[in-house]
């Protein structure tokens, strides 16, 4: 399926992403309520296989980075009230990810 | 008929929970002291062990920062084996109010805290949490004030969370053992602060 | 489509401070999880289990207690996985049940 040779960061903390708006069926960790938000990569946790391809007794190779996205509450929820500065952070495979 | 299914149901499931364990015992996939072990060491993981790790980083700040490094590496280092766990751990400050959710299920640091709370794996909690976490938090008894930001962190892969709360006003004069006794499992979560009652 | 499990932001009741004592049959299911999954066996991925929760479809899912989707979906992976086989499992299950029946 996949190669060994685990997938190289794209994005580094501080950097201001988006979560990509996708629909497929099965097992997926990205949460509906983040899909076509932006925010920012708060940390790499490191690299892991696709739970995706893991749930179907696959390799869910090759390991991909993980990342922790942090989003606004603001931005994430119409009318919102709370502070500001109140965020929900989220951890997000790579491939979901794209430039914001 | 219906009725009777639904009574029927949960000795459905032990049957099938029997059953398994039988046929694969059988098998030779496990022996039955396989399973009393894991049923052994499950009990044996409660919130104490992350209490004994705050108290421990509230005393001493060179843990606190190793902690914060490290959460898995921070727990072995106190004795608890906590096995392929990956544990962040999140500080609160007087400015920052850390609170866990896993909104697809139930992901908790099992490995090091023990079972989940009920609560914790309900729709309700779930669902509102990341979208009224003061609220929520309000529904626990734990006030939030305005000025506090919150961090909603939810656990969708393969980190595990625990809170690192506030060491209580007034607790200066308190060994380490006695501080671990303000540090609730619901602190460790946050949806409760250290110190307060329940 | 929204699946039924992704259900962060959706509105939803009070939050109660309900606890559970765990019964044995509970802490037996947890055991034989962790035992499958572990790297001397590994005859069950933890996002299996979570793929045959998530596939019980609402009703279900809502029905069920925590503990039997965890049974359901562990039988359902060790059928999949070919560990067990459907036949053997329900001669079992009516042994027990016969057993229980005698007790």
């Amino acid at each position: 399926m996949g190669g060994r040779e685990p997938v190289a960061a794209r994005f580094a903390p501080g950097e201001r992403v988006r979560v990509r708006r996708a629909d497929p069926p099965g097992h997926v960790r990205t949460p509906w309520y983040c899909r076509g938000h932006a925010g920012v990569i708060e940390r790499i946790c490191g690299s892991f296989a696709n739970p995706e391809e893991l749930a179907y007794n696959r390799d869910g190779l090759p390991a991909r980075p993980l990342y922790r996205v942090r989003f606004l509450c603001r931005e994430l929820w119409q009318n919102y009230a709370g502070n500001a500065g109140d965020v929900v952070e989220i951890e997000i495979f790579q491939h979901w990810l794209e430039p914001a | 008929m219906k009725l009777q299914d639904e009574q029927d149901s949960r000795g459905y499931y032990r049957r099938m929970q029997s059953a398994i364990e039988e046929l694969l015992i059988l098998k030779g996939v496990f022996t039955g002291a396989d399973v009393e072990r894991q049923v052994k060491a499950m009990d044996s993981r409660d919130p104490g062990r992350g209490a004994k790790m705050v108290a421990r980083a509230w005393v001493d700040p060179a843990y606190r920062a190793r902690a914060l490094e490290n959460g898995s590496a921070a727990a072995e280092e106190l004795g608890f084996a906590v096995g392929p766990l990956r544990l962040i751990v999140l500080e609160d400050t007087p400015r920052v109010h850390n609170v866990i959710v896993c909104t697809l299920c139930s992901c908790y640091p099992r490995m090091l805290l023990g079972l989940p709370p009920e609560w914790y794996k309900s729709r309700n909690y779930r669902s509102r949490v990341v979208r009224e976490p003061r609220q929520v938090l309000r529904e626990f008894g734990t006030h939030i004030p305005d000025e506090v930001e919150i961090r909603v962190h939810d656990s969708t892969a393969d980190m595990r969370y625990m809170v690192l709360p506030l060491r209580p006003a007034g607790s200066g004069h308190l060994n380490e053992e006695q501080l671990a006794q303000l540090v609730t499992r619901d602190s460790l979560i946050g949806v409760a602060l250290a110190g307060a009652p329940g | 489509m929204r699946s039924h499990h992704d259900m962060g932001g959706m509105p939803a009741g009070r939050c109660e401070p309900d606890e559970h004592e765990y019964e044995l049959w509970e802490k037996r299911v947890d055991a034989l999880m962790m035992l499958l999954s572990d790297k001397e066996r590994q005859l069950l991925k933890v996002d299996e289990l979570r793929r045959n929760i998530e596939s019980l479809g609402a009703d279900a899912y809502e029905r069920m207690g925590y503990y039997e989707r965890w049974m359901h979906s562990i039988c359902q992976t060790l059928i999949q996985r070919g560990v067990i086989s459907i036949d053997e499992l329900g001669r079992k299950m009516a042994e027990l049940e016969a057993r229980d029946g005698r007790a």
